[in-house]
């Protein structure tokens, strides 16, 4: 992307206009008598389309804005957001937000983050690559994707379609600490869901991809064919008995794992005391050959932001060092209420890669199953049977059974269960096949241990 | 002309003649159906934490979502403006899906006046701000009198205030006013360093006034403070879980989140339509045990998941799904009935105007059968005993269904004995339901907390059912 080309674009130049109205509503703020104001500002649009069996299914046009503004008024908040971005509805936003902080309490946690921890330039982070398709060939590509996936295998009896989403859009965020930044950015993607088999012994499954730069998806080709092949592999499960044994997540499950660390080692679960990682600053937590860092700058990344939603800055850390935890991720409130200070997580982490300090622990997929040996390979999970505050762990999963580091058989209807600690303990190794399409850039992660129930 | 008509139309400057308009300009050749919805709402939540009133929020959104059908094929687009140019914009953008026609028939608009099943009222000002407050100080103040281990209290309260009118192709003309409360009270308990959250709460399409109304002699608010706390006390001494094949019974009410995952999402008319629910071309055939008769009913009074009309303007309906274990019917909205040669079951719903509407269920729930439901516990020598569960997951294809315990017990020769931890409970939906082997005469509905997820749209639903035992399912315990 070159600057040039940035200055003929109506969604740049309408990112400009956004920003003046941004700072004419914490005007507004002030007036009314907010002490403290903050207001984010974000617009999206784009073109959805979906196919099945050749066809054209649908056809979507979104474009969606959305402004929220949050007042402080000597120490009380109140918020209000509207997705009616008219001058009036937006006056009325503030009056609303300004009319709940009478009500709410005095909180002396609350309030904007500390102006030097605020990202006063936005980073040019490469975000940006909007795609213009016409209709037609969003639909030849979402077409192409399934056909390949239909063409791959006699055994595929139906399908769920593909889908091409193209969305382009801009965030602007602005406090009364003059801070007042904007950034475009784009996000592609292109997934195929089929099914295979038919009456009592159908499944489903799906592949996708998902970039910045539209030029980087993986071709609809190998979509198809690698939802075909994901579906194939699952046809005629069996059943496993109850019993234990090691566990391997798939790299794209493996992220479900490091979701719920994140939500253990959250600002917000730890002043409410509802983690089962309390006072773990230091402590070892993983084995010593593991480490997290984040990156939030990396260009074209998913999850790569020059500032979090209270405008923070961000910044490199690191997570996990040889196991031990080396920060916690903090709001600029929770942070307050524990005493510490924002670590730029409001609204989430940017870009997490895990990895490990030792080859004997790590290793592509093959090795991985390997080291394995015999056991569960896992790569679905079903439900929502996880307690963060106790660490109780007791998912749905379905997957194939291993022996002797050949995959043997797909399996379903079981469950796995555990103890977070535990399992974040007994992790054996992670693998080098890392899993690019989220936040977390993670390989497999095989656990020495976990019970599986069944028949 | 109604104040739906006046808030959404006549203060945008559309009148009949528009609609009339826009809708002829998307019917030709291959257009077959096209509608446009209208929708504005109000939203308000506070939040208590740590004895104080920390957020207060209040959300406004506003806009007109336009569909054309053609065929298989549906054309989008919305617009957060509603005015003549936008409606116009979105419709051309819609119609794109077919070749241009010349302009079509558009059936004359009849305004309909379906019975109201819940009435058109604005709760967000039916407390004022200061009763609102101290409605969440008595819900804290209540949690934490009830036992000195409540460590913390979090009360939620919000209302939404909707309006919303579709006017169709088809001559489908309606309006409808949606008001929606709901109290949430979650809390934290401590003993010798151990530590369980739980949550109770309830709402209905009313307003705030439901969360007075007496429930056994005490004030509904006070009962959610109750709940949360008694769940918090059980999960404190809660052993591990059993790991394994067990027959399990399931507690009234809220536990329906069986038939939701098990049953309700295999019988949406779009994946019958496609031919990927395991339940696909079963009309007429056992799917259940004989003593399953499962119903979706968009028609109970004020309850969460009720409809006086459907995001289509079709009434909401009682449906019967499975009638003595014999699959009945599917739930459909236009666009999947039109193709299937039925008729929409007035189960056709959207999140909003930025989203196409889709067959999802209402308030799903089985029949009450003739046990009791103690006999229904004295017939079990080991299994368990789950009143509570977190909510659920399924997969449509293969029929595959989870759901999670937040309470539960063993069963042990018949009788309820120790706790045990939250657990995924996993089966087959098929498989499950011809398990059932016993039905309570207890039937309850959930007390209005039912959030259902699917393509990324969520709606409000209920579900409930009465007591009742599936000979096997597998449980994801740790022993």
């Amino acid at each position: 992307m070159t600057t040039a080309s940035k200055i003929n674009d109506p969604l740049i130049e309408q990112m400009g206009e956004v920003k003046e109205r941004v700072a004419k509503v914490l005007e507004l703020a002030k007036t009314l008598g907010a002490d403290g104001a903050e207001v984010a500002m974000s617009r999206q649009q784009g073109l959805s389309v979906g196919t099945r069996l050749g066809e054209v299914e649908n056809v979507e046009f979104t474009n969606d804005g959305a402004l929220g503004i949050t007042v402080y008024q000597q120490g009380r908040k109140g918020s209000a957001s509207t997705a009616d971005l008219s001058e009036k509805a937006l006056s009325q936003a503030v009056e609303a937000a300004v009319n709940i902080a009478k009500y709410t309490s005095v909180d002396d946690c609350s309030g904007l983050a500390d102006k030097t921890l605020l990202a006063m330039q936005s980073k040019d982070l490469d975000l940006y690559h909007p795609k213009a398709l016409t209709t037609e060939q969003a639909i030849d590509i979402a077409k192409a994707c399934e056909q390949s996936a239909l063409e791959s295998d006699q055994r595929i009896s139906n399908s769920d379609g593909a889908s091409l989403d193209c969305f382009s859009g801009f965030k602007v965020y602005g406090n009364s600490h003059d801070q007042l930044v904007a950034y475009p950015s784009s996000r592609h993607s292109l997934s195929c869901v089929v099914i295979a088999g038919s009456d009592d012994d159908m499944q489903r499954d799906y592949a996708y991809d998902v970039n910045r730069d539209f030029s980087l998806l993986d071709s609809g080709v190998d979509i198809g064919q690698k939802a075909a092949h994901e579906v194939i592999s699952r046809l005629h499960p069996q059943k496993l008995s109850t019993m234990k044994v090691p566990v391997l997540f798939r790299a794209d499950i493996a992220n479900t794992l490091w979701g719920h660390f994140i939500a253990a080692i959250s600002g917000g679960n730890l002043y409410r005391k509802s983690s089962f990682l309390l006072e773990a600053l230091g402590e070892i937590v993983f084995p010593e050959f593991l480490s997290i860092q984040e990156r939030p700058h990396i260009p074209k990344a998913l999850a790569s932001s020059a500032f979090d939603s209270e405008g923070v800055a961000t910044q490199d850390r690191d997570i996990i060092t040889d196991g031990a935890l080396q920060t916690y991720l903090l709001t600029s409130y929770s942070a307050r209420k524990l005493g510490l200070t924002t670590t730029g997580h409001a609204g989430g982490i940017h870009n997490w890669l895990v990895s490990t300090n030792n080859a004997q622990h790590s290793g592509d997929f093959d090795a991985m199953l390997k080291t394995l040996g015999t056991g569960l390979l896992v790569t679905e999970l079903m439900g929502q049977g996880v307690n963060v505050v106790n660490g109780d762990y007791s998912r749905g999963a379905a997957g194939f059974w291993v022996e002797n580091g050949e995959i043997a058989y797909p399996v379903s209807e079981i469950t796995i269960a555990g103890k977070l600690q535990d399992m974040f303990k007994g992790i054996i190794a992670v693998g080098s096949d890392i899993d690019m399409h989220g936040s977390i850039r993670t390989g497999s992660v095989l656990i020495e241990e976990m019970q599986v129930a069944g028949q | 002309m109604n104040k739906v008509e006046q808030a959404l139309l006549t203060d945008s400057h559309i009148d009949d003649a528009i609609l009339t308009n826009t809708l002829e300009s998307m019917m030709g050749r291959q257009v077959d159906f096209a509608d446009l919805y209208f929708q504005s709402s109000k939203h308000e939540s506070w939040m208590l934490e740590d004895g104080i009133v920390k957020e207060g929020s209040y959300n406004m959104e506003r806009g007109v979502g336009v569909r054309a059908i053609s065929g298989e094929k549906t054309g989008f687009a919305y617009s957060d403006d509603i005015s003549p140019q936008a409606l116009q914009q979105a419709a051309d953008a819609a119609k794109g899906i077919a070749e241009n026609g010349q302009g079509g028939q558009v059936q004359a608009f009849k305004r309909q006046s379906p019975i109201k099943i819940y009435q058109a009222i604005e709760p967000l000002a039916s407390l004022t701000q200061e009763q609102k407050i101290a409605l969440l100080h008595e819900v804290e103040a209540h949690a934490r009198q009830l036992d000195s281990r409540v460590s913390q209290v979090i009360v939620s309260l919000s209302g939404v205030y909707e309006k919303i009118l579709v006017a169709a192709s088809d001559g489908t003309y309606g309006t409808d006013i949606r008001p929606l409360v709901r109290l949430n009270c979650s809390v934290l308990v401590e003993e010798n360093g151990k530590r369980e959250r739980a949550s109770a709460g309830g709402g209905a399409r009313t307003d705030y006034s439901y969360f007075f109304e007496l429930e056994n002699t005490k004030a509904r608010y006070l009962t959610y403070a109750e709940e949360a706390v008694r769940q918090a006390l059980v999960n404190l001494v809660a052993v591990e879980a059993p790991a394994g094949s067990f027959p399990v019974v399931l507690g009234a009410g809220w536990p329906g989140v069986l038939l939701h995952e098990a049953v309700g999402h295999g019988l949406e008319g779009d994946f019958n339509r496609k031919g990927s629910s395991t339940f696909s071309g079963k009309v007429g055939s056992k799917v259940c045990s004989e003593l399953c008769t499962i119903v979706d009913d968009g028609t109970m009074a004020n309850r969460r998941g009720s409809l006086s009309i459907d995001d289509e303007g079709t009434p909401g309906q009682y449906n019967v799904l499975i009638e003595k274990g014999i699959l009945k019917g599917y739930m459909q909205d236009k666009h999947n009935a039109s193709l299937m040669g039925v008729n929409s079951t007035g189960n056709g719903r959207r999140e909003s105007y930025a989203h196409l509407p889709m067959p999802r269920m209402t308030n799903t729930y089985m029949l009450a059968g003739e046990s009791s439901p103690e006999d229904i516990i004295k017939s079990v020598k080991k299994g368990i005993y789950a009143p509570n569960f977190a909510g659920g997951q399924v997969d449509i294809t293969s029929g595959k269904f989870v759901f999670t315990s937040s309470e539960a017990y063993l069963i042990e020769n018949g009788e309820i004995t120790t706790p045990v931890k939250g657990a995924t409970l996993i089966g087959s939906g098929p498989e499950a339901m011809k398990n059932v082997s016993m039905v309570g005469n207890d039937l309850k509905l959930d007390a209005g907390v039912g959030v259902c997820g699917k393509d990324g749209q969520s709606v409000p639903v209920g579900v409930g059912q009465p007591t009742l035992k599936i000979n096997e399912m597998t449980i994801g315990g740790t022993q």
